[in-house]
């Protein structure tokens, strides 16, 4: 029996064959990085190759300096006899599944992705492939989104309402990906909308890359008199409860992710509305992405892969969960439920020091995604 | 159904009171009759019996859903909550339905609970594939006898006041009692002139809060009457139309299960309420609450039972003497209409609390010293001036409890919580030494922060030893200090004994396991 083509280290999944990484979460010589959240792409390797579209979001994410070759989707290099080529996952702008070729063995690593359609990526490809290694984020099938556009037209009614009793509207979502899509599914013409600064440094990678986006500016450049009261603000969830927030007065918070299926999750969060919307495929989505790459064999990652893994069986594929430290779509407790700030005796004009797209970085306290 | 399934949604989404009344009333005012009424019975907490046991509606929906039972626990362990699991669990439905609420209680809801289990399972499937998402939350709610939204009556009470330009008072009143839903029930619920009251109906509840300052700082003594705070079931006895009821705060008639009281209250005058506290009292003599619970923990009341645990009611308060309402007479003109009303009937069952004498609050607190050896928990302080009022008024009546009893116990096991946490390790069970070994001895639900419930449920996921169903138990690593109102030796339990009350004050994080306390520790409280 040949050596897997692709196996869990210290490191991260590794190509042995090829002698290369992706998604490492320790720095090496040469990673593949499927796309830019910070739990896919560390900083310090020596050599990055990634999709073409996410090479300025990666940049970004690990620093201007870092040499990173970007690779059309679809196109194949050679490297010490593995044939690499990226294809769209459909997760954020860039992302891409990599498929990896070696002795006629096809083997395709997911990274995050989803099938539902994303107006600001390029949408899913299926990759026949004999193995492939699938994230499982929501791999339960309580998981089941309704289509987006149902999703954007809850939102905007939500808005709506909200400025009918003068208060604002503060959208708690992922800076990366999630404010994006968010944005370009919301028709401008309801009302001014304003992000936070974290959201703003993607939304200009999104814009430069080519990415259509209504206008937002930041919310610190609106002018003191700006109308917030009929606005809708994008924010990353860590803005909640920090003095950044206090200049809104009474806003109404929503929060969208797909954890907000779940009734709990949702109330521990402290918001007024969730949104059921994510990035990540949903149980229906999982099965079908699986069955059309065709492999027989499935290594599933982080999520509820080990339930993922059990279905599959019983359906008669050969499927194992997988170790990695990935953690998709940060679930349950990345935002503890920060108490209302009741004094506004700090100054509300700065925004917190540390790095706002950290917000995405941190793991789910639940049991599933741990080793 | 589907406008109850939105006002559910909305209750349950929102955490601002102001919101949850205005939807409340918004589908009280728009709802039909017969709705409302079905509408304001569930939201009060009242429920139809289970219909469907929480296997049943496991197994049905896992065959509906196409899952294997083992991925409906792997997905009810994620949400916490069957109904809702079960819920989203399910394929969408194929059609809709407008049938209105009261439609779906009398036709489908109420006669679920008498079918064969051949024909609950069609029941269901014919309603599954009907129902919407926040549809079928509600009606599992509902079928298993869980239903339960963020409100608590005091809300409901408002949303109707508001509906009926009514007192809350008033609402609260027609709102006791024994009533069944209807259009007729629900317009006399907010209509303006009082309907005839029911003849059993009890009045709303005055509700004491804990003293936590001073009492010298409630003003003079002479202000304040005093009495023992009785550790028992607290009841209200009405006398009318030449009836008997016996009423539980959680507004159950409970008078069969004590007929020793009915026969003893059956010569109250007509048109009598009282309010006071059921007691185990034999010979004279007040006995461990423990012993009243043992009695309530039998389904027939044997003749022995009853003669080893005989009851005593003592009446603390007259509601209503000769059919009139006395609430808003102060304390101090209803306390001589309480001692004249029982005089001549006054003996082994029926009691009147007696006021405690002591000049000053010195006196009186030296007084409290002594509650333990007693038997009863504190003092209680009512003002003399004060009407009976409704609910929980602050400021008129004061529980001036002793401090709690404290040990330092380990956290032995850790099971989800319901509602709000029910997808948080929540409920725990707390052990302390025994010959060198935890012995559990007590469970305790509240006490905790937000954060601190978060930061132990991770704790709890990342130490599980074992999975009992939802019981997990963990490595004893934890500390934490209980307190409780008392104690009493109990066969039921593995420590030999029984806490009343237990609650989490605090999380000793300076304390290691070794450093919690001993069963010595308890058992020295017992002769406490
Ligand atoms: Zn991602």
């Amino acid at each position: 029996m040949r050596d897997p083509l692709v196996e869990l280290t210290e490191r991260g999944l590794y190509c042995r064959a090829g002698d290369f990484y992706i998604d490492p979460w320790q720095p090496v010589d040469r990673a593949v990085v499927t796309h830019a959240h910070s739990d896919h792409a560390i900083g310090e390797c020596a050599h990055y190759l990634t999709a073409a579209p996410g090479r300025d979001l990666l940049a970004m994410r690990v620093g201007d300096g870092a040499a990173i070759q970007p690779l059309a989707y679809g196109e194949a290099i050679v490297h010490h006899g593995v044939g690499v080529s990226l294809h769209p996952a459909g997760h954020i702008l860039g992302s891409a599944q990599v498929r990896l070729e070696h002795h006629g063995e096809v083997w395709v690593v997911s990274g995050d992705y989803k099938l539902s359609p994303d107006p600001t990526c390029a949408a899913f490809e299926a990759v026949r492939c004999h193995c492939f290694i699938s994230e499982s984020t929501f791999g339960l099938p309580i998981f089941r989104w309704a289509p987006p556009a149902a999703t954007m037209h809850d939102v905007a009614a939500w808005w709506r309402a909200n400025q009918q009793s003068g208060r604002t509207s503060l959208l708690l979502c992922y800076a990366l990906g999630k404010a994006q899509r968010l944005l370009a599914g919301l028709d401008p013409e309801i009302g001014p909308i304003y992000v936070h600064g974290a959201v703003e440094r993607c939304n200009a990678v999104y814009r430069a890359g080519g990415v259509r986006l209504p206008a937002a500016p930041p919310v610190l450049e609106a002018a003191r008199s700006a109308e917030f009261e009929r606005a809708l603000i994008l924010a990353p969830p860590s803005a909640q409860g920090t003095p950044w927030t206090r200049r809104f007065k009474r806003p109404v918070r929503g929060f969208a992710s797909g954890w907000m299926q779940i009734r709990g999750t949702r109330r521990r969060k402290v918001v007024d509305r969730g949104f059921v919307l994510s990035d990540h495929a949903d149980w229906p989505e999982l099965l079908a992405a699986i069955a059309g790459t065709g492999a027989e064999r499935v290594l599933v990652t982080h999520g509820y892969a080990q339930a993922l893994a059990r279905h599959l069986c019983e359906r008669g594929l050969d499927a194992q969960p997988l170790a990695t430290r990935f953690v998709g779509e940060a679930g349950g407790e990345e935002v503890l439920p920060a108490p209302e700030p009741t004094d506004a005796s700090d100054p509300p004009e700065d925004e917190p020091a540390e790095d706002e797209l950290s917000d995405m970085s941190e793991p789910p306290a639940s049991e599933e995604t741990a080793p | 159904m589907r406008s109850f399934a939105a006002l559910y949604a909305a209750l349950d989404e929102t955490t601002r009171t102001s919101e949850k009344v205005a939807a409340m009333r918004a589908y009280l005012a728009a709802a039909p009759p017969e709705d409302a009424a079905w509408a304001v019975y569930f939201l009060i907490g009242r429920k139809p019996r289970q219909a469907v046991g929480a296997r049943k509606l496991r197994t049905w929906v896992s065959e509906a859903a196409g899952v294997s039972e083992w991925l409906f626990e792997e997905c009810h362990e994620a949400v916490g909550d069957i109904a809702e699991t079960a819920a989203l669990l399910l394929p969408p439905p194929s059609r809709t339905t407008e049938q209105p609420l009261h439609r779906w209680v009398h036709d489908r809801l109420l006669p679920l609970a008498g079918k064969d289990e051949a024909a609950q399972r069609a029941d269901l499937r014919a309603a599954w594939d009907e129902l919407d998402r926040n549809e079928r939350l509600v009606f599992h709610k509902l079928i298993t006898g869980a239903f339960r939204v963020g409100v608590s009556q005091r809300l409901v009470i408002a949303a109707l006041a508001e509906l009926g330009e009514l007192a809350p008072a008033t609402v609260a009143h027609r709102l006791m009692g024994d009533w069944q839903p209807s259009a007729a029930q629900f317009r006399g619920l907010v209509a303006a002139e009082s309907d005839q009251p029911s003849a059993s109906r009890p009045y709303p509840f005055l509700l004491a809060h804990a003293l936590e300052g001073e009492p010298a700082e409630l003003g003079p003594r002479d202000a304040w009457q005093a009495e023992w705070k009785y550790d028992g079931i607290r009841a209200q006895v009405v006398r009318r139309g030449g009836q008997l009821f016996v009423w539980s705060r959680g507004e159950e008639l409970i008078g069969e299960r004590f007929p020793e009281l009915a026969a003893a209250a059956g010569r109250l005058a007509e048109g009598t309420v009282l309010d006071g506290e059921l007691l185990p009292w034999k010979d004279g003599e007040l006995l461990p609450f423990a012993e009243l619970q043992r009695r309530i923990g039998r389904k027939n009341l044997s003749r022995t039972i009853l003669a080893e645990v005989p009851v005593t009611f003592l009446a603390f308060d007259a509601l209503e003497a000769g059919g009139r309402d006395l609430r808003e007479r102060p304390l101090a003109e209803r306390r001589p209409i309480l001692e004249q009303l029982l005089a001549p009937l006054a003996g082994e069952v029926l009691r009147v609390s007696p006021v405690v004498t002591a000049a000053t609050w010195q006196e009186l607190a030296a007084l409290r010293q002594d509650s333990r050896a007693r038997g009863v928990e504190g003092l209680m302080l009512k003002r003399r001036a004060a009407p009976y009022g409704v609910g929980r008024v602050r400021g008129d009546w004061w529980k001036w409890k002793l401090d709690p009893l404290v040990v330092d116990a380990v956290l032995v096991y850790a099971q989800s919580g319901s509602g709000r946490r029910a997808s948080l390790f929540t409920d725990y069970t707390f052990a302390v030494w025994q010959d060198g070994a935890l012995v559990p001895f007590c469970k305790a639900y509240s006490g905790l922060t937000d954060a601190e419930l978060t930061e132990v449920d991770r704790f709890v996921r990342a130490h599980t030893l074992e999975r009992f169903g939802p019981v997990r138990s963990v490595t004893p690593e934890l500390v934490f200090e209980i307190g409780f109102e008392g104690i009493a030796r109990s066969r039921r339990h593995k420590s030999g004994v029984a806490v009343r009350f237990p609650r989490i004050l605090r999380w000793r994080r300076d304390k290691q396991p070794v450093d919690a306390d001993h069963i010595d520790a308890l058992e020295a409280l017992l002769g406490a």
